[in-house]
């Protein structure tokens, strides 16, 4: 059975964004049963427990976050929810909390007492602003409610929650980033140590986590950690949303057992139904624009021909060679008719305009490389521009502050190690390369 | 105090110090370059990425090495750390593609500016540049303009290192320039064309690694090489009047503070020795000053005394 | 050659906010610790924004008088981040999406088209003022596009024809 939903499950229910809706229909008991019967450290135990991983792109064990959260007397921490979606290719968060935003603030709440905060912001995208008014009108009702403020449900645990636009930055979906642009600056993101546990927003110890990590702690309270880790495959627990896009006969956001087969996700009926207007598939970038991109015969079957799993590890499987990651959840399909060179150089472009320009591999680098494929796919490029674009590549990967360098360098990388035919016939066919597209990349003769 | 081994050599150092501050006290070859870390400015460091370093071994509990290379200028060493910088060839060639970046979009317009033959950025890029470009892309450029009557901003020149903006949060009240807009396309402005007008802004001339911002009382006047540096002093209320004159026979064409070999200014009475405008700028007349005597310049660059020897023996290396 | 910022263009005539701009500003002030009010800078912008249309240097220095903070504070943020329009722009500003997930179902047609039919290019605003194109990178919505924001809305699935009915709804004033 992969079709358990744990966080979009009410979404039919007409009505389910109020209050009275969502509380009607089981919402809010996560909140009774933490701050009734639960110590901080009890939900701390059962996120741990859930094997729940940040569901923002870097998959690193929410629990384990949690315990580094320092707690030094007399210092404020702080629960700072990451709605900055931004990547491309991934718009999960904004469906979860334009449809759904009481499980957002139920999360909010419940996390919040987990780690001791008294004040927790959510930072949405200012591209979002619809949205943070959907929150702000959940947070309101909430407080009328008697689950925000000043002793929430007779408990003693005082919270305040509130909701801040970002203006317009990919990069402030980083952490730091993020934290910067919370306190009013730029969102140049910070030197690592220290990192946010230990001082975060205004220098106090910060949890920072993505909204679908935070709202999946609804059903782990209450089911427990253990229920939740049962869901899922491996290391790979729980639920995952998936929002896919692209050359998909039904785009959206889907909510899938992680371990579900790609084939399936891809064809099956209960979810993208396969390429739009009956094309073949030509490549596809599993987990969000930053993630290696895969050639069509390496999608649903890794390298050593097991089937191919939505889940961290099936998906890594085959490491940067053959494989790509899970990542944010975006999941881009691209159909045969599509260029891999101009959208290489696409979002090269992306990355070359969200970098902070802060170090210097980043700032020069993502610029360098968006040039050079921009006349790659213009038909102005030489064979030495591909080797060129590997060279800047390497020099940027894990040589930036952030990882916005990897994200930008990832891309190029693997869209040449699979793709390098196309971008060859881009420079050998100029003239034909800006009339036609080159179609599906050929399959790798193995002995 | 913890001990860490930098190019097999090994050195006891404080809690907290970080990993190119220890390489500075041992000194000499295993200290990483840096362009944007400056120790008197609190907050700068971590940008350039021309000070990555090896961590061989994270520390004796922990032994493992650090997969990526670190900004040794904000790393703090550990116990029983070892750091590759000079023997590492990771870490060579990592810096020679951070010099690339640095260079890609610099003008290299050395023989016109003023900063050539002092420029920390023409050092590096003699040491770990390579002999050609592969940037063949237009160059972002910008239109030098005035900060104030004394300050020329070269923007195309400029390499980012925000040390600028650092004097101007640990100096002055407030701050009117700062890094605008961003990515390829960020640079150093005040926005509306303001005068950078306060005691203590030529100081931003003294921090800037490159030529980007220069003493306009001094623009055009003479090559840095051709000048005596004498140390001097003068009585001021403003700061310790302690700097260093950059003297064509008896007449003064520029005044600095005084720099160690790292380019940074040198502690007066256990403080940095910024100097203030009124040195810099309206006292180039040598009865002013109290002349001390030559200043010893040790940096390995084109300004350096009785380094000619080094220099050649080095130049022939890199020939060979 | 790229001139420094052409600061000339960037006078508006609207000097201060409304009142309930400025009650909102205060009442986010005493959400946040104390001494922490240049958090409120991005919400500030933002309702600035909204009532004078784009943010001119007069703008950045008032809300930076409000903040208690230095001018450059603002210019800095401002500048940092691609929401704010720092030019005068139309009466209404088409976004329109142009990353990967757009650009495969088709948002340089749409972005051709939108010139096409309002007679300017990308950055340019129409000659009556009601109109601004420009482009922007994902917006969030790469599973409905192509799309473009206006004012803080979506317009998702875009075709040639939705956005000849959206570019009439704008001048008929039907839509905000």
């Amino acid at each position: 059975m992969k079709g358990r939903k744990l966080l979009l499950d009410k979404i039919g229910i007409s009505g389910i964004e109020t209050f009275e809706i969502y509380k009607k229909n089981g919402g809010y008991r996560s909140v009774e049963k933490a701050l009734k019967s639960m110590s901080p450290e009890d939900v701390v135990e059962e996120v741990k427990k859930s094997g729940l991983r940040g569901r923002g792109g870097a998959g690193f064990p929410t629990g384990m976050k949690w315990s580094f959260l320092a707690k030094p007397e007399g210092v404020p921490r702080y629960l700072v929810c990451n709605a900055d979606e931004s990547e491309p290719g991934t718009f999960k968060d904004r469906y979860l909390m334009e449809h759904i935003p009481h499980l957002l603030i139920e999360g909010m709440i419940t996390s919040s007492y987990a780690l001791g905060s008294n004040l927790s912001f959510i930072y949405i995208r200012g591209e979002f602003m619809w949205i943070l008014h959907i929150l702000e009108k959940a947070i309101a009702e909430a407080y009328n409610n008697g689950y925000l403020g000043k002793n929430i449900l007779g408990s003693g645990y005082d919270l305040d929650l509130r909701v801040m636009p970002g203006g317009g930055a990919y990069i402030c979906g980083e952490e730091t980033a993020l934290l910067e642009s919370l306190e009013g600056k730029r969102g140049n993101p910070r030197m690592k140590p220290p990192f946010p546990a230990v001082k975060g927003l205004w220098g106090c110890p910060t949890v920072v986590n993505n909204v679908e990590s935070i709202a999946a702690v609804v059903p782990i309270v209450n089911d427990g950690g253990d229920a939740y880790a049962q869901i899922g495959i491996g290391k790979s627990t729980g639920t995952k949303l998936i929002s896919a896009c692209g050359n998909l006969a039904r785009p959206g956001v889907y909510e899938i057992e992680l371990g579900l087969s790609v084939e399936e996700f891809i064809y099956g009926d209960d979810w993208c139904r396969g390429i739009a207007n009956g094309k073949k598939i030509k490549a596809c970038v599993p987990g969000g624009s930053s993630v290696p991109i895969l050639p069509h015969y390496l999608i649903t079957k890794t390298a050593s021909g097991e089937n191919r799993l939505m889940s961290y590890e099936s998906l890594a499987d085959g490491g940067f060679l053959s494989g790509s990651m899970l990542g944010s959840g975006g999941f881009i399909a691209f159909d045969e008719d599509q260029c891999i060179v101009r959208n290489t150089w696409n979002f090269a472009r992306f990355y070359s305009h969200e970098s902070c320009g802060q170090c210097s591999p980043c700032r020069e680098g993502t610029g360098w490389m968006e040039k050079v494929l921009n006349r790659l796919e213009h038909g102005e490029g030489n064979l030495r521009d591909i080797e060129l674009l590997e060279e800047i590549n390497k020099k940027i990967e894990g040589n930036t502050i952030c990882p916005l360098g990897d994200a930008a360098a990832w891309p190029v990388a693997a869209a040449i190690r699979h793709f390098r035919d196309e971008f060859e016939w881009h420079v050998t066919n100029r003239e034909e390369s800006q009339t036609r597209n080159y179609g599906l990349c050929k399959e790798p003769v193995t002995a | 105090m913890v001990k860490v081994t930098i190019d097999n050599i090994e050195v006891e150092v404080e809690q907290g110090t970080t990993i190119l501050n220890a390489a500075r006290q041992i000194g000499g070859e295993v200290v990483p370059p840096a362009m944007c870390y400056y120790s008197k400015l609190p907050g700068s460091g971590g940008k350039c990425r021309t000070c990555l370093v090896e961590v061989a071994a994270g520390s004796s509990a922990d032994p493992r090495p650090m997969p990526k290379l670190v900004a040794s200028c904000s790393t703090p060493v550990m116990d029983g750390m070892i750091v590759k910088n000079k023997t590492s060839d990771r870490v060579h060639e990592n810096r020679g593609g951070v010099v690339e970046f640095l260079l890609a979009n610099h003008p290299l317009d050395c023989p016109v500016c003023d900063q050539a033959g002092e420029c920390h950025l023409q050092d590096l890029g003699y040491e770990h540049g390579s002999q050609k470009s592969r940037y063949e892309e237009e160059k972002r450029t910008f239109e030098p303009i005035d900060i104030g009557d004394t300050i020329k901003l070269h923007m195309n020149r400029c390499i980012l290192c925000y040390r600028c903006v650092h004097v101007a949060d640990n100096l002055t009240e407030n701050r009117v320039h700062g890094v605008l807009n961003r990515g390829e396309q960020a640079e150093i402005s005040t926005y509306i064309e303001n005068a950078i007008d306060n005691d203590f802004s030529g100081n931003m001339i003294d921090v800037c690694p490159v030529g980007a911002l220069t003493d306009k009382t001094f623009r055009f006047k003479s090559r840095v090489w051709f000048l005596k540096p004498m140390e001097a002093e003068r009585s001021c209320n403003k700061c310790s009047g302690k700097a260093v004159l950059w003297m064509f026979g008896n007449e003064i064409y520029r005044v600095t503070a005084r720099k160690d070999k790292y380019g940074e200014v040198e502690d007066i009475d256990g403080k940095p020795g910024w100097i203030c405008n009124d040195c810099r700028f309206e006292n180039k007349e040598v009865s002013k000053w109290k002349i001390l005597g030559p200043r010893v310049i040790d940096r390995h660059s084109v300004i350096s005394q009785g380094k000619y020897e080094t220099k050649i023996e080095t130049s022939t290396k890199k020939i060979n | 050659m790229k001139a420094h910022i052409d600061w000339s263009l960037r006078h508006s005539e609207k000097k201060e906010l409304s009142r309930a701009s400025l009650a909102k500003i205060d009442e986010l002030i005493t959400q946040v610790p104390e001494g922490k009010h240049k958090t409120v800078l991005m919400s500030a912008l933002h309702l600035a924004q909204i009532e004078f249309g784009w943010i001119s240097i007069e703008t950045m220095d008032y809300i930076a008088g409000l903040l208690k903070i230095q001018p450059i504070e603002v210019y800095e943020f401002a500048t940092f981040y691609t929401m704010f329009h720092l030019d005068p722009v139309g009466k209404y500003v088409f976004e329109v999406c142009r990353t990967g997930p757009c650009m495969l179902v088709g948002s340089d047609d749409i972005i051709s088209y939108i010139e096409e039919k309002l007679n300017i290019k990308v950055g340019e605003t129409t000659q009556d003022g009601m109109f601004t194109l420009k482009t922007a990178e994902c917006l969030g919505a790469c599973g409905y596009g192509p799309m473009l924001q206006c004012r803080h809305k979506n317009h998702e699935f875009l075709t040639k024809q939705k956005v000849d009915e959206l570019i009439e709804a704008y001048r008929s004033s039907k839509v905000e």
